[in-house]
């Protein structure tokens, strides 16, 4: 699905996103933000609490829309979508990690793979398709587990499964060590840096660790809602 | 999503917590339970009642004493005005006439005593009312014109007074302490709600109207029944009879009439409305349960949106788009509610035979009978209750947004 051109995957220019709180409190989260992001690139998205991070982060992840300025993913211009023409693009073009996993309690490690491609307008060999990304990230032993039977680490590499399944044009990872033990957050990491490496996986990591940050090629960081380093173009 | 996907999602959800299921769904369970069950019961009872109506036979009129609306007292019906019905030249379509007289009496024999009806007619009062013989004669012409002392009583009342219910023919019994001989013995036909034919006696109405009624009015009897010549004739014969009628009470033109004429489609008619005035109470008292069940399953499915706040934001994130949402949970309410729906119906079943079999120990001949559109309506109203109520639900959960939702706590 992934278009073998030069151009960036993500391409965004003078990106604004305000909250209106009531009255004349508004909150600028980002101020004329632009950056490129090149396939496969790994970006480390980092910042404190209140930069905008992870509104520049649900904005790249078709989650929400800017306010202003405009976003292309894959050539796709995102900012102009409405609500179900994004949920399209989640499906085909990214592929989601979140801090907490958040796998379905009810469904085995294959069903919670499957998720992603029922959404989808392929849904032939769902199951294959699964076993093959569980395979990929070295749990094709615990195709049956429900999360509650995985270890945190298990469960956030059958996230990066889930998120491989219908391959996107880019993974976004938001905090994906955050709720881990070192070792096996850098298990998860390792495994990302290996999908980056070996299959030239276009990653994006938005995290407060600077050790996960340092495993990136580019940092940018952001704050008050510009980005104050790592920017490109 | 494949819809066959969507309906095992949602029943794994519905199963991963059966005891708050159960409890949601427990309202349409004993709503559509309890409407199956009275369905059933009202249609045995039904069945019952309109079989008993038929077996008067479709040709016959009843005459009662008393018009629809005079506050006086009205003539009595007497042998006179049942002659005057006889007369072919008077009232050409009328077949048979058959005066009847009904009164409590006590029959006994040796220590043996109990109460029963007995009743007082013509010859032709077995035909008209379908009366079989298993053994003996009914009353004749002859024992009427002579008043015998003469009765013919049903198997059930041989069984209890004489012992046994054939073989009685010629034995003497005593009816209100003076004897009478048993000329006949009625086919068994087994009781009906109203009254036990088998436990019922026949005799001459002379004979009833010397010994056994005390009359206040000379030749008076309770009712007669009018055979018409046949189905066609049945207007005809009404007509005749309620001119004959007017002579013989002599009514003046601007009199109503003493007496009202009712036929079997009559009386059918009356019938059929009480079955559809109950009816539609049942489907009232359905409506209200299953909105009750409804409620039930709607307040569970928001507090399940709620909870499921998170999923909801990971499913969106994933791809699905509001109609997918929306589906999911009103797949999960409507197959919620379709599942009361159905354990209702065994609820309802389990009620019809449990009645079935008190009904039958008790000797009481009612037959529930679980219709099977009763079923598919029960079963296909308990589905739309579950899509309706769980609409806003699940608007609810397809209109949340996808960030709120992920970051909700």
């Amino acid at each position: 699905m992934t278009e073998e051109n030069a151009g960036p995957v993500i391409k965004i220019r003078d990106l604004t996103k305000v909250f209106h709180l009531g009255g004349d409190n508004d909150v600028h989260a980002l101020r004329r933000v632009s950056l490129d992001i090149f396939p496969g690139e790994l970006v480390a998205i980092m910042g404190p609490s209140g930069s905008g991070k992870s509104t520049l982060m649900n904005i790249i992840g078709c989650l929400d829309s800017p306010t202003g300025g405009d976003y292309y993913l894959d050539g796709i211009k995102v900012s102009d979508l409405v609500d179900d023409e994004l949920a399209v693009v989640r499906n085909k073009k990214i592929g989601f990690i979140f801090q907490k996993y958040n796998l379905l309690a009810r469904a085995n490690a294959v069903e919670n793979v499957e998720l992603p491609l029922r959404y989808s307008d392929d849904p032939s060999n769902m199951t294959e398709r699964a076993k093959e990304m569980l395979d990929l990230v070295g749990l094709s032993d615990r195709l049956d587990h429900k999360p509650n039977e995985l270890s945190g680490g298990q469960q956030q590499r059958v996230a990066v499964a889930r998120a491989l399944v219908n391959h996107p044009a880019i993974i976004l990872a938001d905090e994906p060590t955050g709720n881990l033990d070192s070792v096996s957050g850098q298990e998860v990491m390792d495994l990302l840096l290996k999908l980056n490496h070996d299959k030239g996986t276009t990653i994006v990591v938005v995290t407060h660790d600077q050790d996960v940050a340092n495993q990136a090629q580019r940092t940018i960081r952001l704050f008050d809602g510009k980005i104050v380093e790592g920017e490109v173009g | 999503m494949p819809f066959l996907r969507v309906l095992k999602e949602a029943l794994t959800s519905i199963f991963s917590n059966k005891l708050r299921s159960f409890l949601t769904v427990l309202g349409i369970v004993i709503g559509v339970g309890a409407v199956i069950g009275m369905l059933s019961i009202g249609a045995g009872a039904s069945e019952s009642i309109l079989g008993q109506i038929e077996s008067i036979g479709t040709n016959s009129i009843y005459v009662m004493r008393g018009g629809q609306d005079d506050g006086g007292t009205p003539k009595h019906l007497t042998l006179t005005d049942a002659e005057a019905l006889s007369n072919r030249l008077r009232a050409p379509h009328i077949l048979r006439v058959s005066p009847v007289m009904t009164s409590q009496a006590s029959f006994t024999l040796g220590d043996n005593s109990l109460q029963t009806s007995v009743f007082g007619s013509y010859s032709g009062y077995a035909d008209v009312t379908g009366v079989e013989m298993a053994e003996g004669n009914y009353i004749s012409d002859t024992d009427v014109n002579t008043r015998s002392a003469v009765v013919v009583i049903g198997p059930d009342l041989a069984e209890r007074l004489l012992g046994r219910s054939s073989g009685v023919v010629g034995s003497m019994i005593r009816l209100n302490d003076f004897p009478y001989r048993v000329v006949g013995v009625t086919k068994a036909v087994g009781g009906t709600q109203f009254s036990n034919p088998d436990m019922q006696a026949y005799m001459p109405i002379t004979t009833m109207q010397m010994r056994v009624v005390r009359q206040t009015v000379p030749d008076s009897v309770q009712y007669i029944i009018i055979q018409a010549q046949d189905a066609q004739s049945i207007q005809l014969a009404i007509d005749e009879a309620q001119q004959v009628l007017r002579e013989t009470h002599r009514l003046t033109p601007r009199q109503a009439n003493d007496f009202t004429l009712t036929n079997q489609e009559d009386i059918l008619d009356i019938a059929n409305s009480i079955t559809n005035i109950l009816t539609i109470l049942l489907a009232g008292i359905a409506g209200i349960s299953l909105l009750v069940g409804g409620i039930g399953i709607m307040n569970i499915m928001l507090v399940t949106v709620t909870e499921r706040t998170n999923e909801i934001g990971l499913r969106k994130a994933l791809g699905a788009r509001k109609a997918d949402i929306l589906q999911q949970f009103l797949t999960e309410s409507a197959l919620l509610s379709l599942i009361g729906g159905v354990l209702g119906i065994g609820l309802g079943w389990v009620l019809a035979l449990i009645v079935g079999a008190v009904a039958r120990n008790t000797g009481a001949p009612l037959v529930p009978v679980v219709q099977l559109e009763a079923v598919l309506l029960a079963t296909l109203f308990a589905t739309l209750v579950g899509v309706f109520f769980g609409w806003y639900p699940a608007r609810q959960a397809a209109n949340l947004e996808p960030v709120d939702a992920l970051r909700y706590e």
